[in-house]
C-alpha cells in the first residue's frame, strides 16, 4: 500500500515557517537575544576572572620552592627531670640557602607539567636617594627567564628590561619607589640591606604592574647583585619559581615537587590566600549568574516557541483529522523549532561577538585599561549547544502536548 | 433494498460528558451502514448526532462500546493506528472548511495523499487536479485556500476528503455554513457521489431537503435513535 515516502512533514514545516516570516523572525529573535546574552555574560564574568588571576601572576609564580627557616637547636638536650637550661634560639643565618639549586632546576625542567623555571634571590632592602628612604624587596633574577615566565616586558613603562643584562649594577624599579625617591631612568640610587651591604645601582627601567603594593616595593636586579646584597657567594639561591601549564592543578603538584627538590613548596593560592579566596567567590558568583541567565534565556525561548505552536493548534487538529499521527505532528513542530533555533543561534553568535567587541573596546582606565572581556570559543560552543537543546525541547514539549489530544478536543475549544 | 456489504457498525456505543456535570450524551447506540448507502443523521441540537459522528470518525476516542469499520474494530486501535485509518479510509467534511490557510487549494487536496504515499507526487497532483476539475475548481487550484469564497473552500474540503478514495465520507453539517446556492451545489455533489460512484456517505444535517434526498434517515433525540 505504502509505495512512496513523501517528505510531507518537512514540507508543512517549511511552509509554516515561510508563510509567517514575521512570526518566524520574532521567534528567532527571541532565541538570538537569549543566546547572545548567555554568551556575553559568561564572557564578561570569565574575562574578569582571567584578568584577576593574571594580575596575580604578574609577580607570583604558580609554585615557589624555598627552604623553611630553621630555629637553631641547643646543643645539649634537656628533659623535664634535668636542670633547666636557658637557651636563646635564633633563625640560622644559612637557613635560606638552597643547596645545589641547578640540579633541582634541571630536574624540574624535565617534568611534563612545567613550562618555566627560574632561580631567584630575594632580599629585603632600603632604597636611598639622599635623605629619602623606601623599604622594599629586591628580586635577583635571570631577567630573560623572568620575562618569559612573567611577561615582564608588558609592564615596563620606561627603559628596556634587557638593559639589566648589560649593567651588572642595574636595577629595575617599581614606579611607586621611583616616585617616592624622585628618581628617573639612568639615575643612581643606593641600596642597603640589613647585612650592612650598600650598593650604588643605576636605574635601567621602570616597572608598573598595576598592583600598587608591588609597584611601591618591588625591584629586579641581577642574581649576582642580589647575592652581594645578601652578603653571599655565587651559589646562593633563596627561591626557585615554577610555572606549570594549568595553574588550577598547582596544589596537586606540591607533594611531587617536594619530593623532587627536597625543599618546601608553596602554591600561589597559599601565597595569596585572600586573593585566592576572592577568586573562588568570584567563580561561584559567575556560576550562579551564568546558571540564572541560562534559566531566564531558556524560559524566554520556550515561551516564544510555545506561543508559536499554540497559535497553530487548529492546524494540528486539521492535520490529525486528515490522518496525520501524533508523531507526525511532533516531527513537524520540532523541525520548525530547530530551524527557528538555528536562525536564532546564528544571529545570536553574531550579536554576542559584537557585544564582546564593543565591551572590549571600552576604556576603564586605572590599572585595568580596556574592559577585561575576550572571545572565549568555549562559551560560543556552549551557546550553540544550549540553544539547540532548548529550542528542540521548546518545540517538542508543547507539540507533544498538542499531539496527544483528540482532534475534536481542539476543535471544541 | 438489496442487502449489500456491511461497512460501518456501531455496537452499544455510549458516551458521557463530564463537564459541567456527568451526563450521558449517547445511550447504547447500535446501527449499521452498508456500502454505497447515503445516510443522514438528523435531530435537535444536543441530541448527540454530531458527537456520534465524531466517535465513528475516530476523532474522539473517549467512549464505551465498539465501532467496527471495514471489518476492523476501531475501539482496540492505538491513536497512531487510528490516524492511519482516518488517512486511508475516512474522508471527513466539517461544517467549517478547516483547510490549511497557508497552502494552495491544490496542496490542501494533495496533503492526505502525500501522507498516505500510495502514489508518486506527480500522480497525486494529476489526481488532485482532476478532482478539482470535477468540482469546478480548477481555476482556483493554485490560489491560497484562505483567498477562496466560502462555497469554494467547502468544495476544496470535499475534494480533500475524496483524494484517497475513502471507504466512507462523513460530513458534519457540510452545508450548514453555506448560502442556499452553495448548499445546493454541495448537496448535489454528495448525491452525485453516491449514485455515480457508489460512495458511502454519512452526514449530520439540519437541512430537511438534504436529509430527504438520502437513502436513509437516522433520527436522534436525547442520545438515542428514534
Amino acid at each position: 500500500m505504502k509505495n512512496y515516502k513523501h517528505n510531507i512533514n518537512s514540507e508543512i514545516a517549511f511552509i509554516h515557517l515561510i508563510s509567517k516570516k514575521k512570526q518566524t523572525m520574532v521567534a528567532a529573535l527571541g532565541v538570538t537575544v537569549g543566546i547572545a546574552i548567555f554568551i556575553f555574560m559568561n564572557s564578561l564574568m570569565y574575562g574578569f576572572e582571567v584578568y584577576s588571576v593574571e594580575s596575580l601572576f604578574k609577580s607570583t609564580p604558580h609554585l615557589r620552592i624555598y627552604k623553611e627557616e630553621h630555629i637553631s637547636q641547643p646543643l645539649i638536650k634537656t628533659s623535664k627531670t634535668d636542670l633547666a637550661l636557658l637557651t636563646n634560639p635564633k633563625i640560622t643565618k644559612e637557613s635560606k640557602k638552597l643547596i645545589n639549586p641547578n640540579l633541582i632546576i634541571e630536574a624540574l625542567k624535565k617534568q611534563p607539567e612545567v613550562i618555566g623555571v627560574t632561580p631567584n634571590v630575594s632580599v629585603n632592602v632600603f632604597y636611598n636617594n639622599g635623605e629619602a628612604q623606601v623599604t622594599g624587596r629586591t628580586s635577583g633574577v635571570n631577567i630573560e627567564e623572568q620575562n618569559t615566565m612573567f611577561q615582564l616586558e608588558q609592564y615596563i613603562v620606561e627603559g628596556k628590561y634587557s638593559d639589566l643584562k648589560a649593567n651588572q649594577n642595574g636595577i629595575i624599579l617599581g614606579v611607586g619607589i621611583a616616585e617616592k625617591l624622585n628618581v628617573r631612568l639612568a639615575d643612581n640610587i643606593s641600596v642597603t640591606t640589613a647585612y650592612g651591604v650598600s650598593k650604588v645601582m643605576k636605574v635601567v627601567a621602570l616597572l608598573k604592574t598595576g598592583v600598587t603594593n608591588t609597584d611601591k616595593t618591588l625591584s629586579y636586579t641581577n642574581i649576582s647583585a642580589a647575592q652581594q646584597l645578601n652578603k653571599q657567594g655565587a651559589s646562593f639561591i633563596t627561591d626557585i619559581y615554577v610555572n606549570i601549564n594549568d595553574y588550577e592543578t598547582a596544589k596537586k603538584l606540591i607533594p611531587k615537587f617536594k619530593q623532587l627538590s627536597g625543599y618546601e613548596v608553596e602554591d600561589w593560592e597559599t601565597a595569596n590566600t585572600s586573593a585566592a579566596a576572592a577568586n573562588k567567590i568570584r567563580k561561584m558568583m559567575a556560576m550562579a549568574i551564568s546558571f540564572s541567565i541560562m534559566l531566564v534565556a531558556a524560559f524566554g525561548i520556550y515561551n516564544i516557541l510555545n506561543m508559536t505552536i499554540m497559535e497553530k493548534l487548529n492546524d494540528i487538529a486539521i492535520l490529525k483529522a486528515i490522518g496525520f499521527s501524533g508523531k507526525d505532528v511532533i516531527r513537524i513542530f520540532v523541525k520548525e523549532a530547530i530551524v527557528i533555533g538555528l536562525i536564532g543561534i546564528a544571529f545570536g553568535l553574531v550579536l554576542a561577538m559584537l557585544l564582546v567587541k564593543v565591551m572590549g573596546n571600552m576604556w576603564v582606565g586605572g590599572d585595568i585599561g580596556f574592559f577585561p572581556i575576550r572571545f572565549f570559543p568555549k562559551f560560543f560552543g556552549l551557546g550553540i549547544g544550549f540553544g539547540l537543546i532548548v529550542t528542540t525541547l521548546a518545540g517538542y514539549i508543547p507539540a507533544r502536548k498538542a499531539a496527544k489530544l483528540d482532534p475534536i478536543t481542539i476543535f471544541r475549544k | 433494498m438489496i442487502q449489500s456489504e456491511l461497512l460501518l457498525q456501531a455496537k452499544e456505543v455510549s458516551k458521557y460528558f463530564y463537564e459541567p456535570e456527568k451526563f450521558k450524551v449517547l445511550n447504547n447506540i447500535s446501527f449499521d451502514i452498508h456500502k454505497g448507502e447515503f445516510v443522514t443523521m438528523v435531530g435537535k441540537s444536543g441530541s448527540g448526532k454530531s458527537t456520534l459522528l465524531y466517535l465513528l470518525s475516530t476523532m474522539d476516542t473517549n467512549y464505551e462500546g465498539n465501532i467496527i469499520l471495514d471489518g476492523e474494530n476501531l475501539t482496540q486501535k492505538t491513536k497512531e493506528q487510528l490516524a492511519a485509518i482516518r488517512n486511508e479510509k475516512i474522508g471527513f467534511v466539517f461544517q467549517f472548511h478547516y483547510l490549511l490557510p497557508e497552502f494552495s487549494s491544490l496542496k490542501n487536496v494533495m496533503i492526505p495523499a502525500l501522507k498516505l504515499g500510495e502514489y508518486s507526487k506527480e500522480e497525486i497532483e494529476s489526481r488532485a487536479y482532476s478532482i478539482l476539475e470535477k468540482l469546478d475548481l480548477k481555476d482556483q487550484a493554485l490560489k491560497p485556500a484562505s483567498k477562496l469564497s466560502g462555497g469554494q473552500q467547502q468544495r476544496v474540503a470535499i475534494a480533500r476528503a475524496l483524494i484517497n478514495d475513502p471507504k466512507i465520507i462523513m460530513g458534519d453539517e457540510p452545508t450548514g455554513n453555506l448560502d442556499s446556492k452553495n448548499a445546493a451545489i454541495v448537496f448535489d455533489l454528495f448525491k452525485h457521489l453516491t449514485t455515480e460512484f457508489n460512495q458511502t456517505v454519512l452526514a449530520v444535517t439540519h437541512d430537511n431537503d438534504f436529509a430527504k434526498a438520502s437513502d436513509r434517515i437516522i433520527e436522534m433525540a436525547d442520545g438515542i435513535i428514534l
